[in-house]
């Protein structure tokens, strides 16, 4: 059973007790462990259950590795899937729970997976799929969805604060074991400005476990004289909990930073941010990231209580914790001998270290003999006895087939199948591997790093990193390194000797990628290689035979190092048995992509700052309080809001708005227009651009004068519309929609630079700059003119006139335009008197009894007009003819854009579909907005689509349905009955007729 | 997420300061072009593993229109120049032989 021994553990302080609880159980540990130690140390070596099988699980590695000790941490507003019980540190208070279990840990019905294990193969999902969907329905979905998942979703809002935080650095050094540590000191000492990141909340990396000899002095006195230069160096920046996550184009670096994940008393919301997100640029990337340990292929691999060689010594070394009492340990190299040194020396047992090599003669194997520890040479593990914990091991000869040699009762088991350096970092933005022969990994090829602005590398490897595994190799890779990255930047590095590390020497390892080197099935579909995916050697070869040779296919298909693995612990062994099945080498496998994050990182800290009303800034017009204050229902338009209605006490939306069209139609009504996009356009050849840029001729608009225009796409498709003011000979105001001002503004300017560069004209988005109201209806003249100040008669001021002057002593713009039939003014002013017009009007019109009114209102006043709205009848496929408004596109300009493309055949198709108005047959019905027309069949024998509807509306002026839609032909069937078939029962039938409702003559507007 | 600097106003800048326009260099084909001139103008895009000419906009900064000559391959910028030019300039074409000297501009 897992324990804490009497001594030991240099990161823990015995003398703080901290409690926490597991799955509702109070357990308690030392400040300065883990979740992980914490537990093992509380005798818990089950610690979650298999995604896919249920198996019961315990950790198997130290860090951020991990695979299996997946938790649910916090509760409520702080609760969080899938963390690590290897990364998260203890505190006190903490609220874990193992995840995937059902209904307990140790109890759970989801096992049954496991012993029909043969039906859930490799590609069981793609399979499943194809079967009946009734059986999908009925038996696989409700049992997959109980049982499978990583962990649950958080239910409440995240409490706590992110922000993103950006940072520069000359030499960014990611991992600070002695490698980073050496690096970081040679950058810093030339004088490049360096940040060192630790993603632990320790300097020192492998060297808190593993002593080395360094300078002849200890590796943790040169560990306090290095960080102590390293902290003394006014250029150098360190950084713990710090993980570098994803390396990106040009030196861009994300940095996930957890500030108070270990701190019991953090109020979620309260003082800091509890992560954050780096934003680093840097010229140079030193990755220091070390390397990960392989796990070996054995049958029961994953019973828990089996886990890395290393990750063993590390409990022991940092936490004086022990998986067990007995531990046997299984290798292929000279490494895993430390863990049975250590082990031994702590006063634990190890019965036999079975080494798969036939010799073992470095000093490493000679200290463990010599401490009476047993070796068995060319022998590995057939299997694992036990199920929620290790009970025995069976041994078997590596070379055979797995015949049991002997039965050695021990509850852990130490496995170590060599290392693999961390080369994701290296890999994220192109930097390529090279398969090192002597050492059986992937390491990054030097002479192919990824490449920056100047084409140069810009990502080194340091030490374990770059495959220089060794201490005595490390030292001298990870000087070199630092070394260069500042040469390469123009600073001036130290060509002193380079420390020296010592370690014992170690003889070459053996590549063992399944054990037995001639395992039966049965012991093959045990042997896990992607423990949180449940791949096993047996469903990377079922794929293998199944066709999926492509590594990526085959990642797919058996899910190997999908999920927070990301090509971890599973990788190399998982080439390795595809590229034995396909009869060819792991370089001619090839990796899977290596995607960022390194480990997943908080959705918060992607967030930042950009939540609630920050998530996007709201634009409001000036008159927003008044709105607000008066019953505004508000409705977002692009990055605006505007009210869709005012309502009054009692009514209902549909009444708000009915009420406000006849006051407006009958009496008078005001709108805010302030957001509808203005743009000046100004300069000699301003008509001469505005031509180009609009359908209509705009040259020969005289000042003083309004036009309504359109503007195309180069594919003849309409974009935008708005009313056009000739300010003066060469100065134009242009109205856009209120979604397409900056879209607008932007196109503009894009066709002035690119293409029209010749032309001498200045534009200017003024769109916040004014505050524009809209004052309709009979009564509308009769109001303004009780402000005072202008002529706005019918002779003062014609429909489709501009007038400027001072209105209540008021700046004022008065365009005489309008978008809903009646008599119409907008009055636009500085925005810093929106305010006070909006004030005189309701002033002045109360006792004509004016009223506000809001989008609906203008949407089915517009719609009654027959007049078209941008995004409603248009989608990017519809030209102006589409909508009948040939009228406003010049057939005398040589050019403008979409000239060219409403040419094409296929834009002149006179069956092309076109704006028609509806009546529906019961003038109570009301269309649904995209309805779709059918009639006769179409190439599969279903209804055929002719056309939809674009704008659908209750009529309060006319007391019936509206609605405009776009119909194939639309223009020439006039009086046709349509069919809309709306659901399985019903079909509401449409006369075709004139989209516009009322007052055809426009006598209204012109009075 | 590339750095660029803007021949404008000299500030380099992260990617998210600009916006990709696309394809630099392209002639307009306006009336009177031939369907298929204009098909090629609208549609037709070069997408070279190498150099290639783009377009971007300093869309938070100065607002100004320019071209990059970039690598897709290695991500290397050779050069940014302005926007307001139907060739390109000597400078650039410079700047990418002498970094890759089998590189010859396109008729
Ligand atoms: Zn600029």
């Amino acid at each position: 059973m897992s324990t804490r021994i009497k001594s030991g553990g240099r990161l823990i302080d015995r003398t703080r007790k901290v409690s926490f609880t597991f799955n509702g159980s109070r357990l308690s540990g030392f400040s300065g462990d883990t979740l992980a130690s914490a537990l093992l140390g509380s005798g818990q070596t089950l610690m979650g259950r298999s995604f896919k099988y249920h198996r019961p699980r315990g950790v198997v590695g130290a860090g951020s590795e991990e695979p299996n000790a997946l938790m649910g941490l916090g509760q409520g507003p702080t609760f969080e899937p899938n963390q690590r019980a290897t990364t998260a540190e203890l505190h006190d208070g903490l609220q874990a729970e193992s995840q995937n279990h059902w209904p307990s840990l140790s109890i759970d019905v989801g096992v049954v997976n496991a012993a029909l294990s043969r039906f859930f193969p490799a590609g069981f999902y793609y399979k499943t799929f194809m079967a009946p969907r009734a059986a999908w329905k009925h038996v696989f979905e409700p049992v997959i969805r109980k049982t499978a998942g990583l962990g649950k979703a958080p239910t409440e809002a995240d409490a706590d604060r992110y922000e993103h935080f950006y940072a520069y650095a000359d030499v960014l050094v990611i991992g600070a074991g002695m490698a980073g540590l050496q690096a970081a000191l040679e950058a810093g000492r030339a004088g490049a400005r360096v940040l060192l990141v630790e993603q632990t909340p320790h300097l020192g990396g492998r060297l808190l476990s593993d002593e080395v000899e360094i300078d002849e002095e200890t590796s943790d006195a040169w560990l306090s004289r290095t960080i102590a230069e390293l902290q003394a160096l006014p250029n150098v920046e360190i950084r713990t909990r710090l993980m570098g996550a994803g390396v990106y184009d040009h030196g861009y670096v994300t940095g996930y930073e957890r500030l108070t994940d270990h701190m019991s008393d953090h109020m979620p919301g309260g003082e800091g941010p509890r992560h954050r997100l780096w934003r680093i640029r840097a010229d140079r990337i030193v990755t220091a990231t070390g390397a990960m340990e392989r796990p070996l292929a054995f049958a029961g691999n994953d019973v828990p209580g089996v886990m890395l060689a290393a990750a063993l010594r590390d409990y022991v070394a940092l936490y004086g914790v022990t998986a067990g009492d007995r531990t046997v340990i299984v290798t292929n190299n000279d490494d895993a001998y430390r863990t049975a040194i250590a082990l031994k020396r702590a006063g634990l047992e190890v019965p036999v270290i079975l080494d798969t090599r036939d010799a073992a003669i470095g000093p490493l194997p000679r200290q463990a003999r010599d401490l009476g520890i047993r070796v068995e040479l060319g022998k590995g593990i057939a299997t694992v006895k036990g199920g929620k914990k290790v009970e025995a091991v069976e041994i078997c000869s590596q070379a055979g087939e797995g015949s049991v040699l002997e039965t050695i009762p021990c509850d852990a088991v130490a496995m170590s199948g060599g290392w693999s350096p961390v080369v994701h970092l290296w890999s994220h933005c192109g930097g390529k591997l090279v398969w090192d022969t002597d050492q059986s990994h992937f390491r990054p090829d030097p002479d192919r790093p990824p490449t920056g602005h100047d084409g140069a590398g810009f990502v080194l490897t340091a030490g374990a990193a770059s495959g220089a595994l060794h201490a005595a190799d490390t030292m001298p890779d990870a000087v070199a390194a630092g070394r260069r990255a500042a040469r390469e930047l123009g600073f001036t590095p130290s060509d002193t000797t380079a420390p020296t590390a010592n370690a014992e020497a170690e003889e070459p390892l053996q590549p063992v990628w399944m054990m037995p080197a001639g395992a039966s099935y049965k012991l093959r579909s045990k042997a896990f290689l992607d423990f949180q995916n449940d791949v096993k050697v047996s469903d990377v070869q079922l794929a293998a035979r199944e066709g999926f040779e492509s590594v990526e296919h085959a990642k797919r298909y058996t899910t190997l190092g999908m999920a927070t693995d990301q090509g971890k612990l599973s990788n190399i062994n998982g080439l390795a048995v595809l590229a034995d099945s396909l009869g060819t080498t792991i370089p001619q496998v090839g990796t899977t992509t290596f995607r960022p994050p390194y480990t997943p990182i908080s959705m918060g800290s992607i967030a930042g700052a950009a939540r609630g009303p920050l998530f996007k800034p709201l634009r409001k017009s000036p008159m927003d309080d008044w709105h607000d204050a008066n019953g505004a229902v508000w409705e977002p338009v692009a990055d605006w809001r505007r009210p869709y209605t005012y309502l009054r006490e009692g009514e209902a939306q549909h009444e708000a708005v009915h009420r406000e069209i006849r006051n407006t139609r009958g009496n008078v009504g005001v709108l805010d227009a302030s957001t509808l996009g203005k743009i000046v356009v100004q300069g000699p050849d301003a008509a001469k651009f505005l031509d180009l840029i609009y359908t209509n001729m705009m040259s020969s608009l005289k000042p003083g004068r309004c036009r309504y225009g359109l503007m195309c796409t180069e594919n003849g498709f309409l974009f935008d519309d708005g009313v056009v003011v000739r300010l003066a000979e060469d100065k134009f105001l242009c109205h856009t929609t209120s979604g397409g001002s900056d879209r607008v503004h932007a196109w503009m300017e894009e066709w002035l630079q690119t293409e029209w560069w010749a032309l001498d004209v200045y534009t200017a988005n003024v769109t916040e700059q004014y505050a524009q109201i809209a004052v309709v209806g009979p009564k509308a003249r009769q109001l303004l003119e009780s402000l005072g100040g202008m002529d706005l008669s019918r002779e003062g001021l014609s429909f489709m006139g501009m007038a400027e002057g001072d209105l209540a002593g008021i700046p004022a713009r008065v365009f005489r335009i309008s978008f809903s039939g009646e008599l119409s003014y907008e009055v636009a002013v500085p925005a810093c008197y929106g305010r006070a017009l909006w004030d005189l009007l309701m002033q002045h019109g109360a006792p004509l009894g004016v009223m506000p009114y809001g989008t609906e209102a203008l949407h089915v006043m517009r719609a009654e007009k027959g007049f078209i709205m941008i995004g409603d009848e248009t989608d990017g496929t519809v030209t102006p003819h589409d909508l009948a408004l040939g009228w406003a596109v010049s057939k005398k300009k040589q050019d403008f854009i979409g000239k060219r493309a409403l040419e094409r055949p296929d834009l002149i198709r006179p069956d092309r579909k076109q704006l028609v108005g509806l009546a529906t047959q019961d003038p109570a019905t009301v269309l649904p907005d995209g309805a779709h027309a059918v009639a006769g069949s179409n190439e599969y024998g279903g209804p055929k689509t002719i056309g939809h509807v674009t704008s659908t509306y209750y009529s309060p002026t006319l007391d019936r349905s509206i609605a405009m839609a776009l119909i194939e032909g639309g223009a020439n069937r006039m009086g046709e009955v349509l069919e809309f078939p709306v659901d399985s029962q019903t079909v509401i039938r449409a006369t075709i007729v004139d989209p516009v409702f009322y007052d055809k003559a426009g006598e209204r507007q012109d009075v | 997420m590339l750095r660029l600097t803007c021949p404008y106003c000299g500030v380099t800048g992260e990617e998210t300061e600009f916006h990709p326009g696309g394809e630099a260099h392209l002639t307009r084909s306006g009336p009177g072009a031939t369907d298929e001139a204009f098909r090629d103008y609208l549609f037709q895009r070069r997408n070279p593993r190498g150099v290639h000419f783009e377009r971007w906009h300093h869309q938070y900064g100065c607002g100004k229109w320019f071209h990059a000559a970039r690598c897709t391959l290695t991500l290397e910028v050779f050069g940014t120049y302005t926007a307001q030019t139907a060739v390109i300039p000597e400078h650039i074409i410079d700047a990418i032989q002498s970094r890759r000297p089998d590189w010859r501009p396109e008729a």
